[in-house]
C-alpha cells in the first residue's frame, strides 16, 4: 500500500504573531517556518505503518511556493521515501488543497491518505474531510490511535463526548489529533541520504486546478487584549475577590 | 433574502446546547427563515427540543437507521441534498460539526468559514486565525451557498423557552454509503457539568502532578459546582482523559469563571478561554504567562491553597 501525506509548511507555533498595523497580514518577513505539527504527526504515522509492513511507501505531498523544497527535503530526512511538489505562488485555501489532492490520488492510487487535522496558520479543519467527500470515500478525523487490518482502518477519534471508535474501509482519509504519536527526531545521516530522494515539481496550473480565492480576506486585525489583571496575597483575599464578583 | 438551514447536533436523544448558539449566529444574519434540521434514528425528542429555541421558524426530520450515529459521510449527502433552497448552511463548530461541514462543503462545491466570531453582514464574517492571534474578516461568494460553522464560545445560547415551531418529517432521496462504521464511543459520563456549557469551570495542568493528585481539582469543582477542564499536558500525561483538554486544539470555552491551577499560560491553551468572564490563575510561579491575562492571580502552591480556598469558602 502506498500512503499519501500531507505536509504543509506553516508559522513555527513557538513565533507569536505579529498583526500588520495597516491590517493587510500578519508579519511573516525573518519569521521561522516549521512543518505544521500535525503533518509531522500525520508522516510519523505513516511511517510506522511502513515500520510495521502495513505500507510499501510514503509519498509527502506539499502545495506551495518554489522555495518548498527546503521543508519537503525534511520530511524526506525523517523518512518518506519521495515528495510531490505542487507549486504554486497563490495562498491555497482547503477547497483548493482538496482538489489537487484528489488529482494526485488518480495518479497514485493510494491506500491511504494522511492529513493533519488542521493547519496552524488558517486553523480551517477542512482539506481532509473535503477530499474524502470529493474522493467519495470514508473519513476518519481528529485520530488518536489507528490499526489497520483486512481492508479496513480501526480509527480511534478524539471527540467532544470522549473517543468514538469507527472502521473505515480502505482506501480513506486520516487526520490526525495531537496524541496519536510523538513524531521521531531528523538525525544527520539522514539529512544526507534524503538529498539524493526525488521530489517531482508540478504546476498546480497543469493539474487542472484553479487556485481559487473562494474567501477574500479583507482585513486582519489584532485580537482584543484581555488587561492585566490584580494580584491578592492569599486564599481568603481570593474567596472575598470572588463572592463580591458574585462567582461564588 | 437569507434563508438558513441550521444543523443540530445531538447525543443520546438529548439536544446539544451548541445548536441554540449556532442559531444565535444564525439570527445575527437576519434572515427570513431559520430552519433546523435533525438527522437521527429517532428524532421526535431531539425535534422537540429543537422547537423551543427562539428564532427558529420549523424543524425539520430525517429518521433513518444509519443516522444513530454522527458518521459525517453518512450525514453529508443528505445535508448536502437538503441544503437546496437555502442561503446559508450553519452548524456548531464543535467536533462534530468540524467533521461534517466541510464535507458538506465540498458535495456542494462551495468553501467553507471556520469559527464564526461575527456576522458582519450575510456572507462577511470574522474568524479567527493563529490560534487567535489574528482575526481576520473574510468575505464568501453571495452567489454561492454559504457553508461556515459557528465558534460556540462567541454566542449566547439563543432563549429555548418562548417558541413552538413547526415538526416536518422529510424525505431525503439519498444513496448512503455503507464504507464507515462507527464501533463505540468511549465517554467518561460523570454527573459534573458540561465543559462546554458550564457557567464554571476548574482546570488542572502539568502542576498538579498526577492522575491521583487531579482528586484535588476534582473536590474543589464539586465543591463550587464547576466543570473540570485540563492542559493539554495533563492530558498527555495521562492525569485525566482527552475530552477535558481546553485550547486550541482541545474545547474553546467562555465560562462566567475559569480557574487556571498548575497551568502556564502556553498561547495554545490560552486561546480556548480568551472570551472567558473572569480569569483567575493558581501558580506557584509568579512569572508564568497566565498572570499577563489572568484577572485575578494568586501566587503559590496549590496542593497549599487549594485546601485553604475550599475552607475560606466554607
Ligand atoms: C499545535 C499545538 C496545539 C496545542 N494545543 C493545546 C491545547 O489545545 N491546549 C493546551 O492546554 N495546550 C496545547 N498545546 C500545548 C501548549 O503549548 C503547552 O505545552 C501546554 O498548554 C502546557 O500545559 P501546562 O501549562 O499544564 O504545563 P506547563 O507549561 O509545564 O506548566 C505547568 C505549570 O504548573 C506550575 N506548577 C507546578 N507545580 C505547581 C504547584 N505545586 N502549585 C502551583 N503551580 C505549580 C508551574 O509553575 C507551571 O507554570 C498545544 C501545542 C501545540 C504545538
Ligand atoms: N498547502 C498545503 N500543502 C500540503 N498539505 C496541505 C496544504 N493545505 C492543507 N494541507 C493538509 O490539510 C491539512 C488541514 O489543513 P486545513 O484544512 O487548512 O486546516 C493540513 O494539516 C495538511 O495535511
Amino acid at each position: 500500500m502506498k500512503i499519501l501525506v500531507g505536509y504543509k509548511r506553516v508559522v513555527d507555533y513557538n513565533v507569536r504573531i505579529q498583526v500588520k498595523p495597516d491590517g493587510t497580514g500578519v508579519v511573516t518577513d525573518g519569521v521561522k517556518l516549521s512543518a505544521n505539527p500535525f503533518d509531522d504527526i500525520a508522516l510519523e504515522e505513516a511511517l510506522r505503518l511502513r515500520e510495521k509492513g502495513v505500507a510499501e511507501e510514503v509519498v509527502l505531498v506539499g502545495i506551495g511556493p518554489a522555495d518548498l523544497t527546503a521543508h519537503l527535503r525534511n520530511g524526506l530526512a525523517m523518512g518518506a521515501n519521495r515528495a510531490i511538489h505542487v507549486v504554486t505562488t497563490d495562498a491555497v485555501q482547503p477547497l483548493t488543497a482538496a482538489r489537487v489532492f484528489q488529482k494526485l490520488i488518480d495518479k497514485e492510487q493510494p491506500g491511504l491518505v494522511i492529513l493533519g487535522k488542521q493547519a496552524i496558520d488558517d486553523d480551517a479543519n477542512q482539506t481532509g474531510q473535503m477530499l474524502a467527500a470529493l474522493w467519495d470515500r470514508p473519513q476518519a478525523t481528529f485520530a488518536s490511535k489507528v490499526e489497520i487490518a483486512d481492508g479496513k482502518a480501526t480509527v480511534t477519534r478524539e471527540v467532544d463526548a470522549g473517543l468514538e471508535v469507527i472502521d473505515a474501509e480502505l482506501p480513506a482519509v486520516i487526520t490526525t489529533d495531537l496524541r496519536l504519536n510523538e513524531p521521531r527526531f531528523i538525525k544527520l545521516p539522514d539529512i544526507m541520504k534524503a538529498k539524493s530522494k526525488p521530489i517531482d515539481t508540478i504546476e498546480l496550473g497543469s493539474l487542472g486546478v484553479e487556485a481559487n480565492d473562494h474567501l477574500k480576506t479583507t482585513h486582519y486585525a489584532a485580537p482584543a487584549k484581555r488587561s492585566k489583571g490584580v494580584m491578592v496575597k492569599d486564599a481568603a483575599e481570593l474567596v472575598a475577590a470572588l463572592k463580591q464578583k458574585g462567582l461564588l | 433574502m437569507s434563508k438558513i438551514l441550521v444543523i443540530a447536533e445531538h447525543l443520546g436523544g438529548k439536544l446539544n446546547p451548541s445548536t441554540a448558539r449556532a442559531v444565535s449566529a444564525a439570527a445575527a444574519v437576519k434572515p427570513e427563515a431559520i430552519d433546523v434540521l435533525v438527522l437521527a434514528d429517532s428524532v421526535d425528542a431531539i425535534a422537540a427540543d429543537a422547537a423551543k429555541i427562539e428564532g427558529v421558524s420549523r424543524v425539520l426530520t430525517v429518521a433513518r437507521a444509519e443516522n444513530a450515529h454522527p458518521l459525517a459521510a453518512v450525514l453529508a449527502p443528505q445535508i448536502a441534498k437538503a441544503a437546496a433552497g437555502y442561503s446559508h448552511v450553519l452548524a456548531p463548530s464543535t467536533t462534530f460539526g468540524k467533521d461534517v461541514l466541510p464535507r458538506v462543503a465540498a458535495l456542494l462545491g462551495v468553501a467553507q468559514v471556520s469559527d464564526v466570531m461575527s456576522v458582519e453582514g450575510a456572507h462577511t464574517f470574522k474568524r479567527p486565525i493563529y490560534a487567535g492571534n489574528a482575526i481576520i474578516t473574510v468575505e464568501a461568494d453571495p452567489t454561492a451557498t454559504l457553508v461556515a460553522t459557528i465558534r460556540t464560545a462567541s454566542w449566547p445560547a439563543a432563549t429555548t423557552s418562548a417558541n413552538s415551531a413547526p415538526i416536518e418529517a422529510l424525505t431525503l432521496d439519498v444513496a448512503l454509503p455503507s464504507h464507515t462504521r462507527f464501533v463505540e464511543l468511549q465517554s467518561g459520563k460523570s454527573d459534573r457539568p458540561d465543559l462546554q456549557s458550564a457557567s464554571k469551570v476548574v482546570s488542572g495542568g502539568r502542576g498538579v502532578g498526577s492522575k491521583e493528585n487531579f482528586d484535588i481539582i476534582y473536590k474543589f469543582a464539586d465543591k463550587i459546582g464547576a466543570a473540570v477542564g485540563a492542559s493539554r499536558a495533563a492530558v498527555d500525561a495521562g492525569y485525566v482523559p482527552s475530552d477535558l483538554q481546553v485550547g486550541q486544539t482541545g474545547k474553546i470555552i467562555a465560562p462566567e469563571l475559569y480557574m487556571a491551577i498548575g497551568i502556564s499560560g502556553a498561547i495554545q491553551h490560552l486561546t480556548g478561554i480568551k472570551d472567558a468572564g473572569t480569569i483567575v490563575a493558581i501558580n506557584k510561579d509568579g512569572e508564568a504567562p497566565i498572570f499577563e491575562i489572568a484577572d485575578i492571580g494568586l501566587v503559590g502552591d496549590l496542593f497549599k491553597l487549594i485546601p485553604e480556598l475550599e475552607q475560606a469558602i466554607s
